[in-house]
């Protein structure tokens, strides 16, 4: 049988139909809602590339049972800005061409948007700590790491949200 | 008239395999070469705009498509500029010469009062009212390359040797639905294969009611021999059931790779084939000085950050096939004979993945996907494999034993030298005649592939960089071609050239210590060359060499060079760590020549992936095996995370030199052995065996 799962993504109120209350988050914003940011890197939840915001904290959703959503607001990588509107986090990682392949990059943007959320002004060291959670395969940690000095530099200045 | 064609453009003559004006103010280029994460389609962007003198924006690419795009072969080797590219831009100069020959016509002017700007023809610097799209309909690209088109000369280059921004990065920084695993087809269904441990492993028994409970949703088997594969239309359902079968498919006839097989040493008294290259062997004259050490390193995955992905499609008699493989012409040769069928009725299409640095399960995936939809007419079939499912059943790239042996004159310096090497085969890639995965499981599966390894005209595979490149009077490579392996063995980023690079400069180290010789200046009195000195030279100065701390006290310095095959990118590479139980990079610098370079900050961002991957590899990566492939995840396979990362300094040498040389790869085996000779000058002892883990550590200090 099937039930109603109600939650929020991205601001905006969403309601699902499913058969399976243990079916993934990932799943969910994939193939129920067209959201294909969040990536399936392991479903392990080692790799990081699922990473969104829950309630404002950064979790991994591949293996997250939509039921133990129910209620919450949700932020994936698509809700943190868009190529009109991008969120300083994304312009300076366009700025820094800090990526390869680009696939780990939204669950990298969206844990580091949990990190500068916090502490707006990280060192190199609490950057890549914060960012220990990621996998990034390609080589492209010290760009990323730069991108992300210079997005918290910005949102201190005032920049963007 | 026609001129010596580059490689693969002699190969696609054809121009309208290369370029096309489809539509009023666009222009199309297509490429074999496919993008994996290294901005290659960006880089081939630039090229086509410099030589057809159009705007970055107007280009359309399509890459990697057995429909139209030229036979390149495969995106391997660090060769995409330096054929591929140069390839790419010869298609564009006789094309802009053809373009310019029609509107001379038209304007009744020699050609060379005319010069194009932006796509449109001027005439001594002013309007024509021609451009490209004009001309289009009576310049017919249906005609060979002649290689006459006059290229830019390097003071006329705009876009290429600029930092054009990625093409591809903003679609995946803002989540937008870009890699074949986001494609969704009307109608597709999921599905996951039950792996068959081994070639020869039986289906003995399945418990489908068990598989159907743990589904929780709608699931069907598809079965051909001993390929069994779960379909449905819900992913969780598909994926659980895939989960299940693991436990309630029972396989006969198993057998598993064993703890003994897992180290280097294994392959010392395996069948091979012998093969030689270079000077006879020298005896050993009186009074010669002799130097030999053994160096190892284990099976290593690609492991890629996505699991494997697969599409198709069989309708009407026609297999549709999209992968994320580096070559969508031999695989579909090999999914022709997999398949029975006419290549002529497959179409393969490459979409993204993420990086693979070599033969991973792309194609595997893809023909496990086709595979299935034959048996499925009608219905797109998509095949994601799970991360254990990478881990084990990917091909990993062989261990490796490597010994050095070398006769030193009376100065200390090297008059004869050989690599001896034994290695399975770096190459299993289907276009080598390596068998794709689910072939093997299905009737009347093909036999294995002959020994072979990459041909030494193509780099070499286990012999790659088997070769200094110092000035040596004689020099030879022994290689064992290792005919049995545990696993499949197939390339990964720069193949053999990481082991045989860290054995050579580690052991160029040890000789400039026996010499009583600075490292830097000892590698600098025996090679002439002078692009090697320059890179040599730069990354001393960038390092501070001449400041590194005194030797044995836990802190650092090793310096090692190479160049890519001995005939793509320079580069030599210092590091600075310190060692206490573990090992921890400070800073790398790293000095390139990559002669003419497209993409200056792309192909930074491919020296420091290389880097970072090297130092992965060195300090963390080993497949292991332990009744079975026991490296299955991020935690029994770990990679370099943030907080390990080094800092990194990169200079590039002679990038407006006339030629590009590969870079792609250039940077894994100079880190290597870089690391190995920081370590080495940490410690005070020597660790030759990769990787260099904690236990090998507290060993070497132990052993002294």
């Amino acid at each position: 049988m099937s039930k109603q799962f109600e939650f929020s993504v991205n601001g905006l109120p969403v309601s699902v139909s499913l058969d399976n209350e243990e079916t993934p988050l990932l799943n969910v914003l994939r193939n129920e809602l067209g959201l294909m940011g969040t990536r399936f890197g392991c479903g392990l939840e080692q790799c990081g590339c699922c990473m969104v915001l829950i309630d404002g904290v950064a979790e991994k959703c591949c293996t997250k049972p939509i039921w133990s959503i129910l209620g919450k607001q949700v932020t994936t990588v698509e809700g943190l800005g868009s190529a009109d509107r991008p969120h300083p986090l994304q312009f300076a990682f366009l700025e820094e061409q800090a990526g390869q392949c680009g696939y780990c990059l939204a669950g990298i943007l969206v844990s580091a948007k949990a990190l500068l959320d916090k502490n707006p002004s990280p060192t190199r060291a609490e950057i890549a700590q914060a960012l220990d959670g990621n996998i990034c395969r390609c080589g492209s940690h010290n760009r990323i790491i730069r991108a992300v000095e210079k997005a918290a530099a910005a949102i201190r200045a005032g920049a963007g949200q | 008239m026609s001129t010596a064609l580059p490689g693969p453009l002699e190969a696609n003559p054809d121009l309208d395999r290369w370029v096309d004006f489809p539509a009023p103010g666009k222009v199309t280029i297509l490429t074999g070469r496919v993008e994996l994460g290294q901005g290659v389609l960006t880089a081939m962007a630039q090229i086509a705009a410099d030589e057809l003198d159009v705007g970055m924006e107007r280009i359309t690419i399509r890459s990697g498509d057995t429909e139209k795009a030229p036979n390149e072969g495969y995106t391997a080797g660090s060769q995409s500029i330096q054929f591929g590219g140069v390839a790419m831009r010869q298609a564009c100069a006789d094309v802009r010469a053809l373009f310019l020959e029609q509107a001379a016509n038209v304007l009744h002017c020699p050609a060379n009062e005319l010069s194009i700007a932006d796509g449109r023809i001027l005439r001594n610097g002013s309007s024509t009212g021609q451009d490209y799209w004009t001309l289009a309909g009576a310049v017919d690209l249906r005609v060979k390359a002649t290689g006459t088109g006059a290229r830019k000369r390097a003071s006329d280059l705009r876009t290429i040797g600029s930092n054009s921004a990625r093409l591809d990065l903003p679609a995946k920084i803002f989540g937008n639905a870009v890699f074949i695993h986001d494609m969704r087809i009307d109608g597709m269904m999921h599905a996951r294969v039950v792996r068959q441990p081994n070639r020869g492993a039986t289906i003995g028994s399945i418990d489908e009611k068990a598989i159907r409970r743990a589904a929780k949703g709608p699931v069907e088997f598809v079965r051909n021999g001993n390929f069994l594969a779960i379909i449905g239309p819900d992913e969780t359902a598909v994926e659980a059931a895939g989960v299940a079968a693991v436990n309630h498919v029972a396989w006969q006839n198993v057998e598993t790779p064993t703890q003994a097989q897992q180290e280097a040493g294994w392959l010392l008294q395996r069948p091979v084939v012998e093969r030689v290259f270079g000077a006879p062997e020298a005896a050993n004259p009186q009074g010669r000085q002799r130097y030999e050490a053994t160096y190892t390193r284990g099976y290593l995955a690609h492991a890629s950050i996505s699991p494997s992905c697969g599409l198709a499609l069989y309708r009407d008699g026609k297999l549709t096939v999209w992968t994320h493989c580096q070559g969508v012409y031999p695989l579909r040769t090999a999914l022709a004979k997999t398949l029975k069928l006419d290549p002529g009725s497959i179409i393969v299409h490459h979409v993204q993945g993420s990086g693979c640095y070599g033969h991973n399960g792309a194609d595997d995936a893809a023909a496990d996907a086709a595979i299935i939809a034959m048996q499925q007419p009608g219905k797109p079939v998509r095949v994601r494999w799970r991360r254990d499912e990478e881990f084990i059943y990917e091909p990993k790239t062989p261990a490796m034993v490597v010994k050095v042996r070398v006769l030193l004159d009376e100065a200390g310096k090297p008059v004869d030298w050989t690599q001896e090497i034994w290695s399975p085969t770096h190459n299993l890639r289907p276009g080598a005649g390596g068998n794709l995965l689910g072939a093997l499981a299905l009737p009347d599966p093909p036999p294995e592939p002959p020994p072979n390894d990459v041909s030494e005209s193509n780099g070499g595979g286990a012999t790659r960089n088997g070769e200094p490149l110092y000035d040596i009077p004689a020099k030879r490579i022994l290689h064992h071609l290792v005919t049995e392996a545990p696993v499949r063995t197939s390339a990964l980023r720069g193949l053999g050239a990481m082991p045989n690079i860290f054995a050579m400069e580690c052991c160029i180290d040890d000789l400039a210590a026996r010499a009583g010789q600075d490292p830097v200046q000892y590698r600098l009195s025996i090679t002439a060359d002078a692009r090697a000195r320059a890179v040599i030279e730069k990354v001393a100065a960038m390092a501070k060499w001449h400041d590194a701390p005194p030797a044995g006290t836990g802190r650092g310095r090793g310096i090692a060079f190479a160049r890519y095959k001995n005939r793509a990118a320079y580069c030599a590479v210092v590091v600075e760590l310190s060692v206490e139980e573990e090992i921890r990079l400070h800073h790398v610098w790293c000095a390139a020549d990559g002669g003419l370079i497209v993409n200056p900050d792309g192909v930074m961002n491919q020296l420091e992936g290389g880097i970072i991957q090297s130092a992965s590899w060195v300090l963390k990566e080993q497949v292991r095996f332990d009744n079975g492939v026991a490296s299955f995840d991020w935690e029994t396979y770990p990679v370099l995370k943030f907080s390990e990362v080094p800092e990194i300094d990169i200079e590039l040498l002679n990038t407006r030199d006339d030629v590009p040389l590969g870079v792609g790869e250039v940077t894994a085996g100079p880190t290597a052995a870089a690391i190995g000779n920081a370590v080495s000058h940490a410690l005070g002892t020597r660790i030759r065996d990769l990787p260099l883990t904690r236990e090998r550590i507290m060993a070497g200090l132990l052993k002294d």
